[in-house]
């Protein structure tokens, strides 16, 4: 499973610079020798499974609610991200899927089969942990053979197996040693490997990269993506940190309070969120409240804006959604755009990009240029506000 | 002579060191010296002595001592010694498997109660060990003595005889050394429990381990430094009790230390009495030597045990 030929090796792809990528395409012969080596047993792959929650309650103690009534479906073979704060739920929805957490009402289907009432150690499902858990009295080798080893495989096949997935994740050399003797980014690699090696149907992932320096954090959200798409495993993956969610993610579960807010692909959820929660959880500073609304416009605190008609919902009340990179200042802008009167009253240089903090009939607006070919801004200009009305989003309270 | 004179010429400031060293060492081994080592050599060589006839050592040297503790004596061989022997082995023993079978449950019940609720259950295993040895085995004495509720409980399932009590005997001993070195064996399990991630008994489950084997793949090898550490301090001193039989056991509960004890007190015969100690010296460090050669093995080349 791991000695793929299609697809490079996980280190390989720990460069994200161009050469890798287009490894991925192209082996070079020499690595697709080896790997036909490593192919002696040819083994049937695991076909992934689908995830189905039927309304899911769990109450921890008498007031807590952790998951209020989660309908769910997760499709085979999706990389599948639980999103939200820290209490809404996410952790324990993983853990009931894992088995470790038992729901007190509601159904649990993996590949059809329900599963609810089964044991975490009868289930072909495994966890890769946030501390990671590793053993820290079995060495590397041991570590990742417990899996296969409590599965009752032989000797012989743990030992191939580990091999093989030792040298996937690029880590053949360490195997002998102790965990204590690894560095974090070598142990979150152990327990992916740890998890993967048994080939479970489901792999859950538990904020496995919080513990991480961001540029580490970074290169492994890209190798935990092609690794994902390599494998064609159902991926559930838990994060409170919505870059990291859209980066690597198919579809996006957000959740607070133990509720489901909103089921969408990344776009879906950053351009298009439901609610106010979302919108703010995906980082939208720029919403501001709708007093009253018509046909094609909206009247807000920055006064009335013509808007799509598409977006037009039968409630009055509400947010508006200004994303601030569809915001243009001082450009030569066609009638269609709603334009607004700003002051400069920050200026952020972020390099690519350059933010600014306006203000606008009183009201703090947040608006993102590339930093490309324009002059920029100081604080205390005075500058037109552009917006087309189809990139202006209404968003339910 | 002229040469170490140049070399501490030489070196003004490692003879100051060192004399520092002198300094700061010599107290604390002058007392060991005066306090262990030499009554140690003296005990050694009373063990080779003769019997005088008021029980003190004499010459010439002999190994009539160490005939004496293998049972030889005027009368022929009896087997009298080699049972305390074998009885404090034994006790020892069996009360170091009770005692970690009875800790072993209670520690970890300890660290999974809330952080405030830890200290005082600690507290409340330790706290015991403060009072005397002596009152705490007059205690039991009186729980167990004929004629208590325990002692007419046994009676009724027939365990003892009628109008007997449940002390003085071999149990009583157990008992009374099992509950006297409890907390040895507590508070280094409790240590071993308080560091172990409880994640990663989830992990071994995940892993496809059911409950059982999740505890033993995965909990048991990382207590296994405080078990250790726990039997040393609880096999040890038990081996070598004299309280405890001496009050709980009678005539034929004695261990080791009451067969030292009398041949310094009673019996009057120091040559034996030393003897008995130096075998109890010897067998101590054979346990401790063992401990360390498992302890080695199963912690994966670590050290583990003091």
């Amino acid at each position: 499973m791991f000695s793929d030929s299609t697809t490079t090796r996980m280190g390989e792809s720990c460069m994200s610079d161009s050469a890798s990528a287009a490894k991925v395409e192209t082996p070079s012969p020499a690595s697709r020798r080896a790997d036909d080596v490593g192919e002696t047993s040819e083994r049937t792959r695991r076909e992934p499974s689908s995830i189905e929650l039927k309304g899911l309650h769990k109450r921890f103690g008498r007031d807590t609610v952790a998951l209020d009534d989660v309908d769910l479906t997760i499709e085979a073979g999706e990389f599948f991200t639980l999103l939200g704060p820290s209490g809404c739920g996410k952790t324990t929805l993983l853990r009931i899927l894992a088995g470790l957490e038992e729901p007190d009402d509601g159904r649990l289907l993996i590949g059809g089969e329900d599963i609810t009432d089964i044991p975490p150690h009868r289930r072909s499902v495994n966890t890769v942990f946030q501390s990671y858990a590793l053993f820290p009295h079995l060495s590397v080798r041991d570590n990742l053979a417990f899996g296969l080893r409590m599965r009752g495989e032989s000797a012989a096949e743990r030992r191939r197996k580990v091999d093989e997935v030792a040298e996937f994740i690029q880590l053949g050399s360490l195997v002998e040693r102790r965990v204590d003797q690894l560095s974090g980014g070598q142990r979150q690699r152990i327990a992916l490997a740890r998890a993967l090696i048994c080939e479970p149907n489901v792999l859950l992932l538990d904020e496995p990269l919080s513990a991480l320096d961001a540029g580490l954090r970074g290169q492994l959200q890209v190798e935990l993506q092609r690794i994902q798409k390599r494998l064609g495993m159902t991926f559930v993956f838990v994060t409170h940190d919505q870059d990291e969610a859209m980066v690597m993610s198919d579809r996006i579960a957000v959740l607070d309070a133990g509720i489901i807010q909103q089921v969408g692909t990344p776009n879906e959820v950053y351009e298009h969120p439901r609610n106010a929660f979302v919108a703010r959880f995906m980082g939208h500073d720029n919403l501001f409240a709708i007093h009253a609304s018509q046909e094609d416009w909206v009247d807000t605190e920055l006064g009335r804006l013509r808007l799509d008609p598409a977006e037009q919902r039968q409630e009055q009340e509400g947010w508006l959604l200004v994303r601030p990179e569809t915001l243009e200042l001082n450009a030569d802008l066609s009638e269609d755009y709603n334009r607004l009167e700003g002051q400069v009253r920050e200026r952020l240089y972020r390099g690519s990009r350059v933010e600014y903090r306006l203000e606008v009939n009183g009201v703090t607006v947040m608006a993102t240029a590339s930093n490309v070919g324009q002059r920029l801004h100081n604080v205390g200009d005075k500058v037109a506000v552009g917006v087309h009305p189809e990139d202006l989003v209404r968003v339910a309270s | 002579m002229a040469e170490t004179l140049q070399i501490a010429f030489r070196g003004k400031a490692v003879v100051s060191e060192s004399r520092h060293l002198l300094l700061s060492v010599s107290p604390g081994a002058i007392w060991i010296v005066v306090f262990l080592v030499l009554p140690s050599l003296y005990l050694m060589a009373v063990a080779f002595m003769t019997n005088g006839p008021y029980g003190l050592p004499q010459m010439p040297l002999t190994l009539d001592a160490f005939e004496q503790l293998a049972g030889f004596g005027f009368l022929g061989w009896s087997p009298g010694n080699l049972y305390t022997l074998l009885r404090s082995l034994w006790q020892t023993f069996l009360a170091t498997v009770l005692v970690v079978i009875v800790a072993y449950p209670i520690a970890y019940y300890i660290t999974t109660c809330r952080e405030k609720w830890r200290a005082i259950m600690l507290l409340l295993v330790v706290v015991p060990s403060w009072t005397n040895q002596v009152i705490r085995t007059f205690g039991w004495m009186n729980l167990l003595a004929p004629g208590t509720p325990l002692s007419d409980a046994a009676q009724m399932l027939g365990l003892i005889p009628p109008n007997m009590g449940l002390y003085p005997s071999n149990f009583a001993v157990t008992l009374g050394l099992v509950y006297n070195f409890l907390p040895f064996m507590v508070l280094p399990l409790y240590a071993a429990f308080e560091k172990l991630d409880t994640a990663q008994v989830q992990a071994a489950q995940d892993l496809y381990a059911s409950p059982v084997r999740a505890f033993w793949h995965a909990v048991f090898p990382q207590t296994l430094p405080g078990l250790l550490a726990g039997t040393v301090l609880v096999a040890i001193p038990a081996f070598g009790m004299y309280v405890i039989p001496e009050l709980l056991g009678g005539g034929k509960g004695m261990m080791l230390g009451n067969l030292v004890a009398n041949q310094f007190a009673g019996g009057s015969n120091w040559p034996l009495g030393a003897a008995g100690a130096i075998l109890m010296l010897i067998a101590t460090f054979i346990g401790l030597f063992a401990m360390r050669r498992i302890g080695k093995r199963l912690g994966g080349g670590e050290e583990v045990v003091i």
